[in-house]
This record gives C-alpha cells, sequence and structure tokens, in this order.
C-alpha cells in the first residue's frame, strides 16, 4: 500500500521538480542582476555551489546512513548510503567541473590547489574508491565493508583540512579571498537553485533506490530458485 | 589481557619466522624501491639544491609504492590453508591478529627504509640543514600511518575481486593527509626552512584516530564472510 502511494508520489514530486528547476534556470539567467567584474561568467555560481551543497548533503546523509548499518544491520540504511554515494559523486562532478570553466575567465587559470578545492577533489577521491569498492567486491559482506570505508573517509576529512589549511597560510595562492558580501537578489536566486538541486537530488536518489531494491529483490528471488532447482 | 600480548607476540614472530626464512617480501619490496629510486634520478636531473626540495616527495612515494608490494601478500599466505578461517572459529581477540600484522609490515617497511635511506641519501647528495634527528619520528610515525591503514585494507580487500589492485585504491584517497605531513616535514627538515613540529604533531593525531578506527572496526572485517 506504501509502495502504492509512493507510486503516485513520484509522478507528482518529478513535476514540481521539474518546474522548481525551470523557475530557478530564469531566476539564475534573467532575473538575478549581474555581477559588476565577472560578468555573466558569474552567473555559474548558481550550478556550482548548490551543487557543492547538495554533494556535501548526499556525503553526510551517507556517512549516517553508513553507522546506521552498521549499528543496526538494516539493509536499508545500506541502500542509502550506496544511493547517496552514488548521487553524492554525480554533483561532486558537477562541483569539479563547473568550477574550472568559471576560474579560467576569473582567476585566468583552471585549477590552483586552495583550500576548499583541494577537499572536494579529495573528498571525491575517498567517495570514488567508496563506489569501486562496491563494485568490485561482489559477496555478500560489501554493505559492512563498505560501511567502514565511509568511516573510515569520515575520520579522514578533518585531517585533510588541517593539512591543506596549514599547507595553504605557508604557500599563499592567487585566490580570491573568502570573505565579502553578497547582493540580496543573488543569494535568494542561489537558494531557489539550491532547493531545486536539493528536489532534484532527493528525486534522482529515490529512484535510484527503488532500482537497486528491486535488483536486490530480484537476485534474491534468483538465488532461491536456483537452490530449489540444486535440491530438487 | 595476556592472552593478546601472547598470541599477538605468537602471530608476530610466526611472521617474521616465515619471512626470514623465504624474505620474499623484503627483496621484493628493497629492489622495487630500488628501482624507483634509480628512475626517478634519470626522470629529474638531481642536483643538491633541488634535490632537497623535492626528495621528500621522492623518497616517501617510493616507500609508499613498495610498501603496498608487502601490505599485498600480509594476508595472502593466511588465506591459502584456511588459516584466517581456523582464526575466525578460535577464541583468540581479532584485534591481536590485527596488531601482529600490523607491527610485522612495520617492522619489513621500516628495516626497507633504513636500508634505503641511505642509498638516497648518497644518489641526490643530500645533506639535511634543519635537525637531521627530527627524521626519525616523522619516518616512525610516517611508516605506521601507511601500516596500520594498508594492513587494515589489505585485510579488506581480501573479499574482493582482483584484491592486489584494490588496496592502493582504497589506501591512496585516505593517505592523503599522512602522506603529505610526511613529505612536508622531510622537506623542511631536509632544506632547513622552519619548524616541522605542525606536520609531525599532524601525523601523530593521523595515527591515533586511525589506529583506534581499525581496532574498533577490525573485529567486524574479520568477520565479513
Amino acid at each position: 500500500m506504501i509502495a502504492g502511494g509512493m507510486k503516485r508520489a513520484f509522478p507528482i514530486l518529478s513535476i514540481l521538480t521539474a518546474l522548481l528547476l525551470a523557475y530557478a534556470f530564469y531566476e539564475a539567467l534573467w532575473v538575478a542582476p549581474m555581477e559588476r567584474t565577472m560578468g555573466d561568467v558569474q552567473r555559474i555560481f548558481y550550478y556550482h555551489v548548490p551543487s557543492a551543497w547538495t554533494a556535501f548533503l548526499l556525503f553526510s546523509v551517507n556517512l549516517v546512513a553508513s553507522v546506521i548499518y552498521l549499528v543496526r544491520r538494516s539493509a536499508k540504511a545500506d541502500a542509502v548510503a550506496l544511493v547517496s554515494a552514488e548521487v553524492g559523486v554525480v554533483f561532486c562532478t558537477i562541483v569539479l567541473v563547473t568550477g574550472p570553466i568559471w576560474a579560467r575567465p576569473v582567476w585566468g587559470i583552471w585549477w590552483t590547489w586552495d583550500l576548499r578545492l583541494t577537499l572536494t577533489l579529495v573528498l571525491w577521491l575517498i567517495y570514488v574508491s567508496y563506489l569501486v569498492l562496491r563494485r568490485f567486491s561482489d559477496s555478500s559482506q560489501t554493505p559492512k565493508l563498505a560501511a567502514v570505508l565511509a568511516i573510515f573517509g569520515a575520520l579522514d576529512v578533518p585531517l585533510v583540512y588541517f593539512s591543506i589549511w596549514f599547507f595553504r597560510t605557508q604557500h599563499p595562492q592567487p585566490v580570491i579571498g573568502g570573505g565579502g558580501s553578497i547582493d540580496p537578489r543573488m543569494l535568494h536566486v542561489l537558494l531557489i537553485n539550491w532547493l531545486a538541486f536539493s528536489c532534484f537530488a532527493f528525486l534522482v536518489c529515490w529512484a535510484r533506490y527503488r532500482l537497486e531494491w528491486m535488483q536486490r529483490e530480484v537476485d534474491e528471488m534468483e538465488s532461491v530458485e536456483s537452490l530449489q532447482g540444486a535440491t530438487r | 589481557m595476556s592472552s593478546l600480548r601472547s598470541i599477538t607476540l605468537a602471530t608476530l614472530a610466526k611472521d617474521i619466522r616465515l619471512e626470514w626464512r623465504s624474505r620474499d617480501a623484503i627483496n621484493s619490496m628493497l629492489f622495487f624501491s630500488l628501482l624507483v629510486v634509480v628512475i626517478f634520478s634519470f626522470s629529474f636531473d638531481p642536483n643538491a639544491e633541488e634535490s632537497r626540495e623535492i626528495a621528500g616527495g621522492l623518497i616517501w612515494v617510493a616507500f609508499l609504492f613498495a610498501a603496498v608490494v608487502a601490505l599485498n601478500q600480509t594476508w595472502a599466505r593466511e588465506l591459502r590453508n584456511q588459516v584466517l578461517d581456523a582464526f575466525r572459529v578460535s577464541p583468540a581477540p581479532a584485534n591481536a591478529l590485527f596488531v601482529a600484522k600490523a607491527l610485522g609490515n612495520f617492522v619489513l617497511v621500516s628495516l626497507l627504509e633504513a636500508v634505503m635511506a641511505p642509498l638516497f641519501m648518497i644518489f641526490y647528495n643530500l645533506r639535511a640543514l634543519g635537525p637531521a634527528w627530527q627524521l626519525i619520528p616523522v619516518a616512525l610515525l610516517g611508516t605506521w600511518a601507511l601500516v596500520v591503514n594498508g594492513t587494515f585494507f589489505a585485510a579488506m580487500s581480501l573479499r574482493t575481486r582482483s584484491r592486489e589492485i584494490m588496496l592502493p585504491l582504497l589506501l591512496f584517497p585516505i593517505s592523503i593527509p599522512a602522506v603529505q605531513s610526511m613529505v612536508e616535514a622531510t622537506r623542511i627538515i631536509l632544506a632547513g626552512d622552519g619548524s616541522a613540529r605542525f606536520w609531525i604533531v599532524l601525523l601523530l593525531t593521523y595515527d591515533v584516530v586511525f589506529t583506534t578506527a581499525c581496532l574498533a572496526l577490525f573485529e567486524t572485517i574479520l568477520q565479513a564472510e
């Protein structure tokens, strides 16, 4: 019954998300004021920052789900962990691609080993290795191994942060400062975009979760059938 | 507690005796890192001033790659005759096995470093301008940082396909802050510019954090089958 309700909610949420994304797109490209020094290039900011926030949110979800899995051994938590890592890596990739596109005309360089850039890259690497582990491990113990790796990754993040932070204070880079204020209209557009991206991420996660769940049910049925065939 | 120690020591002694008789891991590691040193010295023209800046990176990258060779063999031996299964059903604490394996790898990699570091010094005309004794805590902490996670991830990759390639894929991303600390500390000491204290403290933190995590989670990994 719940599954039936979900089936109805899914298209409704899809339509709402599509509308929200369209509205956010309009806001970002036409309504938001032009940035004085950077010009139109700055508008990539409305895609870059929301993607980053969404990616970090999804990685946090992954950590929480992994811990829940290790404590309770619930298969649902494991599926959530897998899905959030996958979608998180996609959004993190968007961040890493849109960043250089913006940086090239503004900073004059594609990439710099700045704190935030490096941290995002390392996070991306950690989660890619997480997905590689899940792909390469085919025993029924994959969830356990993956959950442990997720915890190791989370422990690593503050250490990476401090190492780069100290490294950077020693070697100043040609990077704009972190401070500065933002036009309230820009902030408004940014938040709308973030909302749209979060809805979109949630939608993709949901679809992927259902897919994963069905896949597992199919696998289970197949193994049961092959067992029955063997005993017959 | 005493059983933990005696089991750890027994496993460690067994591993070291096996390694001493075959010398498989140490020989392949030594030759491998020698090759890395020689190839590096062809790729970068080592003169004294520049090499001081880059030697920290070269030396640790060589040790990191060589350590993977040893780490990959850590558990392979135990799989062959179902020793790991036997261990799993025995009442011995899982952490005893882990500590023994990690210490065994630590001894191996330290031995490698003791042999290779002088060679590095000769090939690259190195002389520490900073306090050279600080290289010892950096080496000890750095080696432990690689080995503790390496032993753990090697146990994890036992359950995967193509496990030889899996270990570096898991180990390297997590090791980034440790490698950066070792490299920076070594560079600072060799070039004598400033204090390496921050990096040594960071390495120590890394070691404490991940040793705790490994000990807390190893049982889960060992029982995963």
